[in-house]
């Protein structure tokens, strides 16, 4: 029983990565219809950037943790500006085409110069140990993870529901006509979005990096998972990419477990291929997302 | 419509799922605000002259009777396999509107049962690369028939998914395939002939690659093409005239699948080698790269894509270049950006444009 609730709780952990950047895509391809594939590189430069500030600034975790994502945020939204506004009015294929070659262009530039050995990154001290949940202990890091990304998850959700911004994007990704119609701006807010997107991007690599091997292939194997998730949630569903992430990372947690190794590296594909069969729009998506 | 009924026969399957996504699709295919297609370069060359096409066949053979006098080899043969493999991903991406970014599951697969077929089997390498070709089409039926359900950018995440998925199963499935080993010392048997020179072995390759070549080339100006372009064009319309839309993606998804494995099966024996690689999303990618650098939607463009690219990376890695990456992913951006024509296409719609003038001209 202990067993199980400690994968249970490994698997929420992990799961809250994919979260994270499912929530990231699913917010961005809801304003702009873009899939973005450099999501896994903007986790790596995350990642990375963290451990390049600690390690030739002395930049601690937690103004890492504040930096990259504001950082990398602003670099989305000039790439928003520079290119993926451009190829807006082209079909959506462009753009994932754009972002794929932007992919391998961040990977090799960060190879070039740190190679592709993986960098170790320390736990801050203030969240080293481990802490007594009852049953077991936990590592205190882990836990830190789970409780931020459900907060950050919690705060979108509000910004979301709650806030002028939160509604016109919501209109605007699920009828975006109609809210022009009702002459709401909907490309003022084009911009930021896709930057807040990238930031979660950054947010998520950051938070990996003390757990997390850092090296520069880190994103480009998460991503097509993530892929698979917000396949399985819907792309369209904010609300489902997330709640897929989570159940992703459980499936997962559970499947490496109690499953063999091949099972378990399969499970997420494997029900994709279900939720293709019987919901090919996705859990959460509704049929006109399927874009 | 009932759930039950998806399950009984493709076929059903195919119409009953087609329904249901229809008003999906339409809206997807909404060109409201942004027209939704590329500009079409296809019929670049159609529109010309029936004597250029023939000189142009012509000259195309030359160059692939020519071409390892004239390059290494080596990389000769590696331009070769790659053609088939950006030609197989031209068919569905400039001929059907889909974009398959798992490509590598087809490729990787022939090529390792390829490989698997000439060292246990002894067969001849034609038969190996016929058995592993087969393998690959056959592997290209269940995920074409799940990635069908969707269209445009989740058609390209869901093959991009199953392509990965299998590459996992290849990394773990090690008594088979060797793991990070690789499948070593693939056999080129073909009735005692010594194929161990590549410059034989391209001449005893030559005629499976130009087989499915002119297969892709068959495929696209048969009554059956013209099916797909118009599934391209407006998949709405192609189901309203009585075509089953699935099926229809569903039978090119396995015919790209067969001629990309055409193409990795060769690679298999060419390099007589199989590395994990071969079903790596990057290897999709690089024919992805291929196609657009060449020219969606030409055929022509795919051979020289490949042809470019291969060289490229050849002549990088020759020189002690290591991030091969930043050039190609460069280039490929720039290609996206300014020249989303390719090579084919912009040198084709320019041709045009001057045979327009002169003709206004006289």
């Amino acid at each position: 029983m202990t067993g199980f609730l400690q994968n249970t709780f490994n698997g929420l952990v992990s799961g809250a990565f994919y979260a994270l950047l499912a929530l990231g895509l699913a917010v961005i391809f809801g304003m702009l219809r873009v899939v973005n594939f450099a999501h896994g590189a903007f986790y790596m430069l995350g990642a990375f950037g963290a451990y390049v500030l600690l390690a030739e600034a002395g930049v601690s975790f937690w103004w890492a943790l504040l930096l990259m994502p504001i950082g990398l945020a602003l670099f989305g939204m000039l790439l928003e500006r520079a290119v993926v506004h451009r190829l807006g009015r082209l079909d959506p294929l462009y753009n994932f085409l754009f972002t794929f070659g932007l992919t391998l262009i961040l990977q090799d530039v960060v190879k070039s110069r740190y190679g592709v050995q993986s960098s170790p990154y320390a736990t801050p001290a203030e969240l080293s140990g481990s802490v007594d949940l009852g049953l077991f202990d936990f590592p205190t890091y882990r836990v830190f993870i789970l409780v931020f990304a459900v907060a950050v998850c919690a705060l979108v959700w509000w910004l979301l529901s709650h806030t002028r911004v939160g509604v016109v994007v919501r209109a605007a990704t699920e009828r975006p006509e109609l809210t022009r119609a009702f002459g709401i701006d909907v490309g003022r807010w084009v911009t930021p979005v896709f930057g807040f997107g990238v930031g979660l991007a950054g947010l998520a690599g950051v938070l990996a990096a003390p757990m997390r091997a850092v090296n520069p292939l880190m994103g480009a194997d998460l991503i097509i998972v993530v892929f698979a998730v917000v396949v399985i949630g819907g792309l369209g569903s904010i609300f489902g990419s997330v709640a897929a992430g989570f159940g992703i990372g459980l499936v997962q947690s559970w499947g490496e477990a109690y499953a063999p190794p091949i099972v378990a590296q399969t499970l997420v594909f494997i029900v994709m291929a279900a939720v293709l069969l019987l919901r090919p729009a996705g859990l959460f998506g509704r049929e006109e997302s399927a874009a | 419509m009932t759930e039950r009924s998806r399950v009984v026969t493709p076929e059903v399957a195919a119409g009953a799922g087609a329904s249901a996504s229809a008003s999906a699709e339409r809206s997807a295919e909404r060109p409201a605000e942004r027209p939704a297609r590329p500009p079409s370069v296809l019929g670049a060359v159609a529109g010309a002259p029936t004597w250029f096409r023939y000189a142009l066949l012509a000259v195309g053979l030359g160059v692939a009777l020519w071409l390892p006098n004239g390059l290494y080899p080596t990389v000769a043969v590696d331009i070769a396999c790659w053609a088939l493999f950006a030609v197989s991903v031209d068919l569905l991406l400039g001929f059907t509107g889909l974009l398959s970014f798992g490509h590598a599951a087809f490729w990787g697969t022939s090529a390792y049962v390829t490989g698997l077929v000439a060292i246990h089997a002894g067969a001849p390498f034609p038969v190996a690369v016929l058995g592993g070709a087969l393998a690959a089409a056959a592997l290209a039926a269940p995920i074409g028939y799940l990635a069908v359900r969707r269209t445009g950018i989740y058609f390209a995440m869901v093959t991009l998914a199953f392509a990965q998925m299998v590459y996992y199963v290849a990394n773990e499935w090690r008594s088979v395939t060797r793991g990070e080993n690789g499948l070593q010392g693939v056999p080129r048997e073909l009735a005692g002939l010594d194929l161990t020179d590549e410059y034989y072995f391209y001449y005893a390759a030559l005629p499976i690659v130009l087989a499915g070549l002119f297969a892709a080339w068959r495929i696209v100006n048969s009554p059956f093409g013209r099916v797909l372009v118009g599934i391209r064009d407006n998949p709405a319309r192609a189901r309203a005239l009585g075509y089953p839309v699935h099926r229809y993606k569903l039978t090119v998804f396995v015919l790209s699948g067969f001629i990309a494995g055409l193409g990795g099966g060769l690679f298999a024996v060419g390099h007589r080698f199989v590395a994990l690689d071969v079903l790596h999303w990057t290897t999709s990618g690089k024919a992805v790269i291929m196609v657009v650098l060449g020219g969606i939607g030409t055929l022509w463009g795919g051979l020289l894509g490949a042809a470019v690219l291969v060289r490229l990376e050849d002549w990088l890695s020759f020189s002690g270049f290591d991030t091969i990456g930043l050039v190609t992913g460069g280039i490929f951006v720039l290609v996206v950006l300014l020249f989303r024509r390719g090579i084919w296409g912009s040198v084709a719609a320019l041709a045009q444009r001057l045979a327009a003038g002169r003709r206004r001209d006289s």
